[in-house]
Formats: structure tokens, C-alpha cells, sequence
């Protein structure tokens, strides 16, 4: 770089082989034009997540915008979004975060890398696993299903205790009649590959 | 002041509601019943699809929260009373009034038509139409001498697509300011609970339960009231401070200081991680 007077942005970013086609299929997907983000890291100081996550929201949408599609789909930011919105309420643009967050997480799973926090897929595969067996949540088992996957039968057995202790948890699952109506939902459906079937 | 003839309402009460804050409900439904509405049950309900789904099935959301809506029956009001709830169901008949594709999967999948003048209501959405804070002036000061925060959490804010919908920030203070308490200013009322990373990243979520309670310890609060049943929860179950602060729903300190429920109100505080029976001995609020 020739006596640091001006930062070229090729040294900054190597665009090359990024995909622009990435950005088209989130926009599609979510329904937001995340080209209207001017990057004034609202949401990412207003996050109460942001300190444990690698890229803030901004940031992922930022990797989304340019293409960076490995490094959006596999970071931790996009698992420990919650969805409370508080970035979308804030964000002068409207844009919302916490929608193009979903659909990055449906993309991280059905293309197959790597997931970054995946004991948060676990807790969502527990609790659709419950829905999909009673049509409700039910809490302990999810609670114990999930701490059998992580091999952790140990913290947390004080706050479970107590909680039986004091039918906040339940050993009976509360479930619907008409259960097969929700196990067909979880059923694969033909038509599969249309990506933008569902919008705002 | 019993109301006599009760008019129905449609109420989805969720999953939290029907097991883990059974307190909750059961409060809600004798509040209603006192002003004169009848909670009527949707047949068969399910899961809204919670977090979970719109996570990482965003179809599959949709569609749980569809069954929902096509069980509603036409012609009165949906009352939801969980924030979460309302916010999977509102957005999926949001889709449905602007998507053919998704008004069509509906109708084919659940073979009703789509019901666009269906009124999905939060119970806090009633209580203003109706007045309750005028309406608890003629009752006695019950509530006089307590101090206390309001937790509104997260779910009852606007995401872009729905933020023309009235917001209800304030509510709980003017209402329970009425029956004689005093409202604290603090700066976490609508603060993110942490909601599932509570059981998943226990070590994400205490310290920010940990600072939402210091910050009502901070504003000199005898107790923080919620309008959410899974705030509720993470503010009992994640706080590792020494020094606790009693947690209440909103329908329950509002059924106390009504005086109903009077025979399920020791089966309501009884479910608290936080013991709230000696404030309310103190405030003499127990029969």
C-alpha cells in the first residue's frame, strides 16, 4: 500500500468468489430488504446477546451482504439470536434482524455446515420433537431429553428438584386429541424446493 | 361488583399457561370473569410452534400457529394472553391476509375458509378498552404501600411487520397506580428475559437475569410484576442473587387486590420459586 495515504478496500475485503446470489436468496427467503441497512450498529449495541456472539447483528448482515455465505451461515451470533426483536424496534431502516436470522438458521441446516452452537439446535430439535409427540411442550421431558444429549445430568438438578417440588414442572405431558393432525405438519413435503413459498 | 351476564371470548392460553404458571391462568380467568367476560377455551389447541419453530421451520410455524386461527370460531374475539403466543399468531394472519399462496394452504389444509376480520387480542389490549383503571378507583386502595417495577420483556414490543398495532407500554403501571401502588422507574422493563437460552446457555442468561433484578433491588422495588409467564419463570429460576425479590404476574396482584380467587390464592403463591406470602401478610392482601 503506497505511504498508507488511502486504505484501499481490495486489502480490506477479497470479494472474490464471494456469491451476490446469497444476498438475493435471504432477501427472497425473509422478505427484507437488508440493503437498506447503513451498518449504525443499533441493534448491535442495543442486543442484549451481542457480548457472547462472534459477528453482532449488523455484522451478519453485513457477511450477508457481501456474499460471505460460509461465514454467515456458520456463525454463533445467528444461534444466539432469541428473537426478543429489540434489534428490529430500534433499527431506524425497520429492518428486521431477527427475520433474516431465521431464515440464516434454516439455511445453516440444510446446507450442512457447521453449526456453531449446537446445543441450541438440540433445545429446538427437543422442543419440535415434543410438539410433533403431544402437540404441546412439555417441559421436563425436554428439559431431561436435552440434558441426556449433552451428557449433563448434573447441573441444574437442584433448580429441577425444586421446581417438581413446586408443580412448576410437570411429569405429565399435556397433549392434544388430534394429534396426527400436527405429526402430518412435520411431514416432508413434495413440493419441497420452492424456496419463497411464505412471505410478508 | 360480580357481573351477571358474562360475555364469551375465544382464549388461547398456550402451553406455558396450561402447565408451568398454572397460577397465571387460573388468576386471568377468575380477573375476566370479573369483569364480566367468559374465557372460552379453543378446542383442541396447540403449540404456537414457540421459538423453536419460526428458529429454524419457519413453514412449520406457520402452520402450527394455522391450526390455531382455523379453530377460532367466527364472530368474537381471540384473547391470547401470552406474549410469545400472540406474536406467532398474529404474524401468521398477518401472512395470511397479504399472501394468496399461504390464505390458499390454509384453506386446503385446515378446509375452512380464512377468517381475515378474526380479532387477535392480548388481554392487555381489553383491559384498556375497558377501563380497568377507572374502574379500580371505586374499589379500595388495596394495593397502598407497594412498591413495584413493571417487566413488560420483549414479546410485547413490535417487530417491523406489526408496529402499527397499539402499544401497551405503561399499562400495568397506570392500572396498578390506580388501586393505590406506587410505580418505579427502572431501566429494565423491556429488557429480553433471556427466554430459551435460559436452558441452553444457563451461563448467557443468569448474569443478565442477575442485573435485571439488581436493577429493581436498585429502584428500592418490594416486587417485580410480569406480563409474560416465560419472563416469569427466567426471572425465578435464573437469579442467583442472595438477596430475592418476589416475581408476580400481573393477572395474579390484580386478582388479589380485586379480593378473587380467594380459595385458590394460597395454590397460586405456593408455585413461586420466590416466596411472595410475606409481602402480601405484610400488606395484609390475605384472607
Amino acid at each position: 500500500m503506497p505511504n498508507n495515504t488511502s486504505i484501499s478496500t481490495n486489502v480490506l475485503f477479497d470479494l472474490k468468489g464471494k456469491d451476490p446470489s446469497f444476498a438475493a436468496e435471504v432477501k427472497c427467503r425473509s422478505g427484507v430488504d437488508i440493503n437498506l441497512c447503513w451498518h449504525c450498529q443499533t441493534c448491535a449495541n442495543g442486543c442484549p446477546f451481542s457480548q457472547a456472539m462472534d459477528y453482532a447483528p449488523n455484522r451478519v448482515i453485513r457477511l450477508v451482504q457481501l456474499g460471505f455465505q460460509a461465514e454467515a451461515l456458520g456463525c454463533s451470533g445467528i444461534w444466539l439470536c432469541v428473537g426478543c426483536n429489540t434489534c428490529s424496534i430500534q433499527c431506524p431502516n425497520a429492518i428486521d434482524v431477527a427475520a433474516v436470522n431465521d431464515v440464516l438458521r434454516e439455511m445453516a441446516i440444510e446446507t450442512g455446515v457447521h453449526v456453531a452452537q449446537p446445543q441450541i439446535l438440540d433445545f429446538h430439535n427437543e422442543v419440535l420433537n415434543s410438539i410433533e409427540r403431544y402437540g404441546r411442550t412439555h417441559k421436563l421431558e425436554i428439559m431431561l431429553r436435552f440434558k441426556f444429549r449433552k451428557r449433563d445430568w448434573f447441573s441444574d438438578f437442584g433448580l429441577g428438584f425444586k421446581m417438581l417440588a413446586k408443580r412448576k414442572l410437570e411429569f405429565l405431558p399435556s397433549r392434544i386429541r388430534d394429534v396426527t393432525q400436527i405429526r402430518n405438519l412435520f411431514q416432508p413435503e413434495a413440493d419441497e424446493a420452492a424456496p419463497c413459498k411464505i412471505k410478508i | 361488583m360480580q357481573n351477571q351476564n358474562l360475555t364469551t371470548l375465544s382464549y388461547y392460553p398456550g402451553c406455558s399457561l396450561a402447565t408451568t404458571a398454572r397460577e397465571n391462568n387460573s388468576s386471568l380467568v377468575h380477573l375476566f370473569r370479573h369483569l364480566g367476560f367468559e374465557l372460552a377455551e379453543l378446542e383442541d389447541w396447540n403449540c404456537c410452534g414457540s421459538s423453536s419453530a419460526h428458529s429454524i421451520k419457519t413453514e412449520l410455524a406457520f402452520d402450527l400457529a394455522c391450526r390455531n386461527l382455523s379453530l377460532a370460531p367466527p364472530g368474537r374475539p381471540l384473547l391470547v394472553a401470552c406474549p410469545s403466543c400472540l406474536l406467532r399468531l398474529r404474524h401468521a394472519h398477518l401472512q395470511l391476509k397479504k399472501d394468496p399462496n399461504a390464505r390458499s394452504r390454509y384453506e386446503t389444509m385446515w378446509d375452512r375458509p380464512f377468517d381475515s376480520e378474526l380479532n387477535i387480542v392480548h388481554f392487555f389490549e381489553l383491559l384498556d378498552r375497558i377501563g380497568l383503571a377507572s374502574f379500580a378507583e371505586d374499589t379500595p386502595q388495596r394495593l397502598k404501600g407497594l412498591k413495584f417495577v413493571s417487566y413488560y420483556g420483549c414479546m410485547l414490543a413490535l417487530p417491523p411487520a406489526l408496529r402499527h398495532a397499539k402499544d401497551y407500554h405503561g399499562l400495568m403501571e397506570r392500572i396498578l397506580s390506580s388501586l393505590g401502588a406506587t410505580p418505579l422507574n427502572w431501566a429494565y422493563s423491556s429488557r429480553c428475559c433471556g427466554t430459551f437460552l435460559s436452558v441452553a446457555r444457563p451461563d448467557i442468561v443468569t448474569p443478565m437475569v442477575n442485573d435485571i433484578i439488581q436493577g429493581a433491588q436498585g429502584a428500592g422495588a418490594d416486587c417485580v410484576v410480569t406480563a409474560c409467564a416465560m419472563c416469569h419463570m427466567n426471572l425465578e429460576v435464573r437469579c442467583t442473587l442472595t438477596a430475592k425479590v418476589p416475581i408476580l404476574h400481573f393477572s395474579e396482584i390484580l386478582s388479589l387486590a380485586f379480593g378473587l380467587g380467594t380459595n385458590e390464592q394460597e395454590s397460586w403463591l405456593s408455585r413461586h420459586l420466590v416466596d411472595p406470602v410475606p409481602l402480601f401478610k405484610a400488606m395484609d392482601l390475605l384472607k
